[in-house]
């Protein structure tokens, strides 16, 4: 017996009152596929917002931290040089020109961090194989995958009259 | 539902479905190409490959192939690193800046102008790395630990500071226009037939699903992506611009440069942009997604920026003569008046004068008008960056050392070659990438398309 039952619909406002139908009824839905971001779906299937915006902002702060020990130890510590006489005893005195390469990591390594991280988090990687239940869900259709260990409590036929009712364009399983 | 304003003109236009969005965009990877890409293919890469073999006679000979002299010791090699660095502004501020403004009209022309930016920056990379004229020490400018004591390069250095603006800008750039790939190579991807494209789509998509909390990823991605990329443009350009402010040159020497090199950057990308995509929206059939409406709204960015700019030649001229420094004022009137002047009138004429024309809207919205004044700009700034550099050179605080500028057919060679490189580049994008960012363009479909905004 296959895991999963689908509904897949052709207009993503019709799979959103699906979607909100379907809850009513007590079924729980596991995932819900689509071709662009579908707005307003994740207060209907009750997902939380991603954090990645906090990684993005830890790895710009190690590399802030990183780029101002770095040209501390190059330019104050190891091998101080006079250099058209600018300062440089202490990190304070020099700090205005070490700014713009300051800024640069911090958005180096803030961006490619976070990217990073989206792309673990979401499975997407090289070499990675899609998992979209439909090809047409990255085109013009939206799919709503229902688990059948989650909703033990209900028979196939229960789900499958209750998904008819939503009008989707096919039903299948897989 | 969200919905627009009826006043505001469609940015889709015709009868479009979801549907017809993926196929209109993927009709050029999946078809054959025509006749007319062959022909413009074949003669970019014949540029590239006289560009490629000047590169590699520069590598070999040294730069003494070039036509510098002791006096213009910096010439074609840093204009042509600033035009197309200035060239590769456009796209980053298209997806980043105007996703901030959440103008939906980028999101017909993000993803090309985010590959023109690409390709302009690695056109512009290539300069510094062949002006060291020993390539192979290009590692040098990384604070590598090495036999030297350990001896560091200097960050006080705004070359160095160079280093890392570009290397950033271009590294992020990549990956912000990758995230916005990945998506899209997997509709291709589900749609091949031939196994050879659906085993190479498979990988570039990386294995995207498109399910509920990825694109909740995504979207949040791309804001953060553009909340960073939106200072880094501002930034990497002001710190090129700082490659000659913090000199002491007549003429280089101004307070004035990171903000007027800026609008300058802004300018040329956005006029690389129109021309690029104007012959696009005809080759490829797109007319229904790059309206006249999107080339009326880079026309505006292009005489707001355009405007910038000329504001801020008039007051170069002004604080030249109003400081009462008589090396900056000379450095000024020679400019305009000197051996190179027809240089500078080029510059003014193009940057300042035509693109006012814009102020009018018939012009605005025609295109074949947008396409030749695009051009225009494009000269005009390549020009700026000659002026800058040269006339600020060429004549010496003594007199018997003043000079011109010749450049050789290695100069010309490599300068023409990276303009090839460039347009093999895009076109091998316009055949294998999507050329529009087309499922985002569905997100707006339903409040920016001519058939559903006629509904309401």
């Amino acid at each position: 017996m296959s895991k999963a039952i689908y509904a897949l619909y052709n207009d993503d406002e019709v799979m959103v009152d699906g979607a909100k139908s379907i809850l009513s009824k007590n079924i729980r839905i596991k995932d819900v596929y689509s071709p662009f971001p579908v707005h307003g779906l994740e207060n209907v299937l009750g997902i939380k917002w991603t954090r990645l915006a906090i990684t993005a902002f830890l790895y710009g702060l190690t590399a802030l931290t990183l780029a101002l020990i770095g040209m501390w130890f190059f330019m104050i510590q190891d091998w101080p040089m006079n250099i058209g006489g600018k300062p440089n005893d202490f990190l304070y005195q020099n700090l205005p020109a070490f700014i713009p390469i300051t800024f640069e990591f911090t958005v180096l390594c803030a961006a490619h961090g976070m990217a990073i991280t989206y792309l673990i988090r979401n499975k997407t990687l090289p070499g990675m194989k899609a998992r979209n239940p439909h090809p047409r869900t990255t085109d013009d259709h939206f799919c709503i995958e229902i688990d059948r260990a989650e909703n033990a409590g209900m028979s196939d036929d229960e789900i499958r009259t209750v998904l008819q009712e939503t009008n989707p364009v096919e039903i299948f399983e897989k | 539902m969200q919905r627009e304003s009826a006043i505001r003109e469609p940015l889709i236009l015709g009868d479009k479905s979801y549907h017809d969005i993926t196929e209109d965009v993927c009709a050029p990877v999946e078809g054959k190409a025509n006749k007319y890409w062959y022909i413009v293919f074949s003669i970019s890469v014949m540029v590239a490959l006289w560009g490629v073999g000047c590169i590699l006679y520069t590598i070999g000979r040294g730069i003494g192939t070039w036509g510098l002299n002791t006096t213009v010791d910096w010439a074609w090699d840093i204009t042509n690193f600033v035009w197309w660095v200035g060239i590769g502004h456009a796209g980053t501020l298209i997806s980043a800046v105007l996703l901030l403004f959440r103008q939906k009209w980028r999101m017909a022309i993000n993803r090309s102008a985010e590959a023109m930016t690409i390709f302009a920056v690695i056109m512009a990379a290539l300069f510094p790395g062949i002006h060291m004229g020993r390539i192979w020490m290009a590692y040098w400018v990384f604070p590598l630990p090495n036999q030297f004591g350990s001896l560091w390069v200097n960050f006080n250095s705004p070359l160095l500071w160079d280093v890392f603006a570009i290397s950033t800008y271009f590294s992020v750039s990549l990956v912000f226009w990758y995230i916005g790939l990945i998506p899209d190579f997997a509709t291709i991807r589900d749609r091949a037939v031939k196994p050879i494209s659906k085993m190479a789509y498979s990988v570039l998509s990386f294995g995207w699903t498109g399910n509920a909390k990825a694109w909740i990823r995504f979207e949040e991605v791309s804001l953060v992506l553009a909340g960073l990329a939106t200072p880094l443009v501002f930034s990497v350009h002001s710190i090129v611009s700082m490659d000659f402010a913090t000199s002491v040159i007549p003429g280089w020497h101004t307070t004035i440069f990171p903000p007027y090199f800026v609008a300058g950057a802004i300018f040329s990308g956005f006029a690389m942009v129109q021309t690029l995509l104007l012959i696009a929206r005809k080759v490829l059939s797109l007319e229904s997604y790059i309206t006249v409406q999107h080339a009326e709204y880079m026309n505006i960015v292009i005489v707001i920026t355009g405007s910038m700019v000329g504001v801020a030649y008039l007051s170069e001229l002004f604080i030249s003569w109003y400081s009462g420094v008589e090396y900056e004022g000379y450095a000024f009137m020679n400019r305009a008046t000197g051996p190179y002047w027809w240089a500078y009138w080029s510059m003014m004429t193009c940057n300042v004068i035509t693109p006012q024309l814009f102020w009018f809207k018939k012009i605005r919205r025609s295109l074949i008008a947008s396409f030749v004044l695009s051009i225009f700009v494009n000269i005009g700034m390549w020009f700026e960056r000659f002026v800058i550099i040269v006339t600020s050179l060429h004549r010496d605080y003594i007199p018997s050392s003043w000079s011109m500028f010749h450049p050789t057919f290695v100069d010309i060679g490599i300068f023409l070659g990276t303009i090839g490189i460039f347009f093999t580049l895009f076109l091998l994008f316009s055949r294998f990438f999507p050329v529009l960012a087309l499922n985002e363009l569905k997100s707006i479909l339903k409040s920016s398309g001519e058939n559903y905004k006629k509904q309401h």
